[in-house]
């Protein structure tokens, strides 16, 4: 199954972007040009390389003189970072939850997905922005934004699959040998649980992706000039008019890694579910 | 005079290869009631929608031909096909649960056919729809016409998909196992409606099930199928009286009988079963792809 | 829809409302960044401070506040902005009919192109364009609606200059409507400039509003559509002699709403959240733009009314989609 899974294209697709940004955000140093946050206000504004520029600033540089490719590699790190923390930690609070409101249900169940049901009556934008301005600017913020809006996303998927796990006979013989409920969900339920996980979580990674942009993009993530694409995006469109490219570059990094991450999701959840795989 | 519905040598295989039906011919004629019997599988059902020209999709026709009204309907367009289904060749379904379109009401589902193929206003074809719903006995017809589908009965939708059915006079209605969804008594009432109309109108009716019981009450000529081709097409009496085809005998012997209650029911004998099964596989030539 | 489900739905309602509210004013009051220090001219004593404080009653403890700003609540006080110098509930409801409009034309929008997608597809099946929508529907589907309103700035705003991309409508116009529906008022008056530029103005704003949700209702209709079309009562239609296209548009489609309203329920108040940022990014004078300038001025009685205003909203938002499910199907409402 290994084998053909990186054959699926947009598995392939998806892996290829996750590379790339790893290689972006891990050898920054080495592959931008330029520092990202040095300021050349002589040289503001230079047009990139398909629009006559030279190429000691391939992509062109900021209203600051500041060299755009660096800082689109350099913002690969935080995408990178949050995505990932992000992900992981919204996936282990809501895969907890529902696994506990699917497997003990009962009160447990109710109480977690009233819970579930409040939450999501709140505008999650809204939510994310007052959190983030109420913890103040930083990649911490960002991260616990994201877990705090989007676990739910973990727990209705996790739980509805718990209680479909927990019918199964597996499940009733492992009880009656007499195993303690942490271990039947542990050795029983999360292995068959797993794969849909892994689909929720490189989508998450997505979604943490744009959050972040959205964050950066109304100045409430990191607070230092440290390029974001987010952050790119919204210095950009002040100045859409007369260079374009600023707004555009980011743009682009961003629906790569979204659809990257997006058609990873997608890809594993049709080779991973045993039912589709055909 | 040809009869009103000729089936002749009709092929139907799946795109695999596979056939479904082998060279099936039969013929009704105008006014009569002719009964196909088989076991699940036989074809039966494949018969009727190779008439009706729906097919599954991966089905096709692939020699014969079905004559109605002596033209050739398979090689119809679609357009003239539209026209014939639900004016002159009607159908009733097996499953009334399903059957019907859960979100509309019972009135537009027995007046859209009036409207369509008889050019009826909205109030010529309510007067007409209630008049239908009246022939089959359904009570109180003015709330059945405003009802859903839900709220009826098995029974009553039943009788709604007879009136549907009949409502254009059609000259040829194809009755798929219409009672085996429902339960015994309401089965035998909705024989003997079947039975009534067919007298008042002179409608053919082709009467597709697997019990005998029921083709005995009703038909006056039987068609006995097996593995997708006919093995016996007889008048009924002669039929019951004298079975001709060793299949025949065994599927009587297999009919339980109310008036002989201490008689044994026989199964299929396996060994028959098996014959049949061969002669099928000799007639398709050792093509590989020859399973029934 | 019987009286007593709308009454238990409002009801159920009432808590999440309150819990909404609780999590938001302990929230705000958490701020880093005193609202208050922010508000006075630098050079400010701390006695000035501590006396806007204290009219603000922002020096109470918090339960105080709450319960005090509650009771004004229900009696329909929602306070004033600290940042815009007026109330809250002048503000909200000021601005609240051009949000509402903006809703409603992306969600009509998404509907009607959903449709057309859908049948398309189906109808096509297994050719091009049931291809291109499944692709196309996986990319507008990844990209939220943030950035698809860049995009559309970007595409059709700058590059090709097609639709405006700030504000309402052109302020140069003779238009001067009496309430905060702009739309409907130039519709009913007949003034064809106003409506026009409205219109114009509501292009870009509503498609990256809908396109997501055009994705979302496409990928689920056309699914529904295929499992209607090889139900028995769509056979029995093909017996009757109805064409494919009849039996499409007036059958399947009519069956196929059911489950793809109730699966895609929850994408509707998602479209409400977008407006906090679609607002933002064309300037668009709703009460999705106030929420982000509100939040970084940490402007409290605004932040509140505004997100007690969107809870709303979304509640009433399910609620119009479960009514919608029942209107749909025969079957639930009895």
């Amino acid at each position: 199954m290994r084998a053909g899974l990186l054959k699926d294209g947009k598995v392939a697709f998806g892996l290829g972007v996750i590379a790339l940004m790893l290689v972006a955000a891990l050898a920054a140093p080495w592959l931008a040009p330029h520092d990202p946050l040095e300021q050349d206000l002589l040289n503001a504004f230079q047009a990139p390389l398909w629009k006559g520029g030279d190429a000691s600033h391939a992509l062109g540089t900021d209203s600051l003189g500041r060299d755009i490719l660096s800082r689109l590699v350099y913002g690969a790190r935080p995408a990178l970072i949050v995505a990932f923390v992000a992900a992981l930690c919204a996936g282990l609070l809501g895969t907890a939850l529902g696994l506990a409101a699917g497997y003990f249900g009962g009160r447990v169940d109710a109480a977690i997905s009233r819970l579930v049901d409040i939450w999501m009556s709140f505008p999650s934008v809204l939510l994310c922005i007052v959190l983030a301005a109420v913890l103040g600017a930083g990649l911490h913020t960002v991260v616990i934004a994201i877990i705090v809006i989007d676990w739910t996303r973990f727990c209705r998927v996790v739980r509805a699959e718990t209680l479909v796990q927990k019918s199964r006979d597996y499940v009733a013989s492992a009880v009656t040998i007499g195993l303690t409920p942490g271990r039947i969900v542990a050795a029983e339920i999360l292995p068959n649980v797993a794969p849909l996980l892994l689909t929720l979580f490189t989508l998450e990674m997505g979604i943490a992706i744009v959050i972040e942009a959205i964050l950066s993009f109304v100045g409430l993530s990191v607070a230092s000039g440290a390029p974001t694409w987010g952050g790119m995006i919204q210095e950009g469109r002040l100045y859409v008019n007369q260079a374009w490219w600023l707004m555009a570059l980011p743009m682009a990094c961003i629906i790569l890694a979204v659809l990257g991450l997006n058609g990873l999701g997608d890809g594993l959840r049709e080779r991973l579910d045993p039912v589709k795989a055909r | 005079m040809s009869a009103l519905l000729e089936i002749d040598g009709l092929e139907v295989r799946l795109d695999g290869g596979a056939r479904l039906l082998r060279g099936v011919s039969l013929a009704v004629e105008a006014g009569r009631v002719v009964g196909l019997v088989g076991e699940s599988g036989a074809g039966k059902t494949m018969v009727s929608r190779a008439v009706l020209g729906i097919l599954p999709g991966n089905a096709h026709i692939t020699g014969g031909a079905i004559r109605f009204d002596g033209r050739d309907i398979t090689r119809l367009p679609e357009v003239g096909r539209r026209h014939l289904l639900g004016r002159e060749i009607a159908f009733i379904p097996q499953n009334p649960m399903t059957a019907l379109n859960p979100v509309a009401r019972i009135g537009p589902q027995v007046t859209d056919v009036l409207r369509l193929h008889l050019g009826m206003d909205r109030t010529a074809a309510n007067v007409r729809a209630l008049q239908l719903l009246r022939d089959v006995h359904l009570r109180d017809p003015e709330r059945v016409l405003r009802a859903f589908p839900h709220e009826l009965s098995g029974g009553q939708r039943q009788r709604v998909l007879i009136a549907i059915a009949f409502a254009c006079r059609p000259r040829l209605v194809i009755a798929d196992e219409p009672t085996t969804a429902l339960d015994v008594t309401v089965q035998k009432q909705i024989l003997r409606l079947i039975r009534e109309l067919q007298a008042g109108s002179g409608t053919a009716i082709l009467f597709i099930t697997h019990d005998l019981g029921v083709v005995a009450k009703l038909c006056e000529h039987v068609v006995v199928m097996h593995g997708g081709r006919v093995l016996e097409s007889a008048p009924a009496a002669a039929l019951f009286g004298r079975p001709a085809h060793e299949y025949t005998r065994a599927l009587l012997a297999a009919t339980p009988r109310f008036d002989r209650p201490g008689d044994l029911l026989r199964p299929v004998p396996a060994d028959l079963a098996a014959r049949l099964e061969a002669e099928v596989r000799r007639l398709d030539g050792d093509s590989p792809d020859a399973v029934a | 829809m019987s009286a007593s489900f709308l009454l238990r739905r409002l009801l159920w309602a009432i808590p999440t409302l309150i819990g909404v509210a609780v999590v938001v004013f302990v929230l705000v009051r958490v701020v880093p960044g005193d609202p208050i220090a922010m508000m006075l001219p630098p050079g400010a004593t701390a006695e000035d401070v501590g006396r806007l404080r204290t009219l603000y009653g922002l020096d109470a403890p918090i339960a105080t506040q709450f319960l005090r700003w509650s009771g004004e609540v229900l009696t329909g006080d929602f306070g004033n902005s600290i940042s815009l110098r007026d109330s809250v509930a002048n503000l909200v409801l000021g601005r609240l009919p051009a949000t509402l409009e903006l809703v409603f034309i992306a969600v009509l929008a998404a509907c009607a192109a959903a449709t057309v997608l859908a049948v398309g597809a189906v109808l096509f099946r297994g050719r091009w364009p049931e291809l291109a929508v499944d692709g196309g529907t996986g990319v507008a589907l990844a990209i939220p609606d943030f950035l698809w309103g860049l995009l559309l700035i970007l595409v059709l705003g700058v590059l090709l200059p097609w639709f405006p991309i700030s504000g309402r409508i052109d302020p140069t116009l003779d238009f001067n409507p009496a309430t905060g529906f702009y739309l409907v008022e130039a519709l009913l008056r007949g003034n064809g400039e106003a409506l026009a530029s409205l219109v114009a103005h509501l292009v870009l704003p509503a498609a990256a509003l809908a396109l997501p949700l055009t994705a979302a209702l496409t990928r689920v209709l056309k699914g529904s559509l295929l499992e209607a079309m090889h139900q028995d009562y769509v056979m029995l239609a093909r017996v009757k002699g109805y064409s494919k296209t009849r039996i499409l548009w007036r059958v399947a489609l009519r069956n196929a709403l059911i489950p793809a309203v109730t699966l895609t329920g929850v994408q509707f108040t998602f479209l409400i959240g977008g407006t906090v940022l679609v607002e933002h990014l064309f300037s668009y004078p709703g009460i999705g733009n106030l929420a982000i300038a509100a939040v970084t001025q940490r402007d409290l009685p605004l932040i509140q009314g505004l997100i007690l205003t969107f809870a709303v909203l979304f509640i009433l938002t399910n609620l119009l989609v479960d009514m919608t499910c029942g209107a749909l199907d025969p079957r639930v409402r009895s």
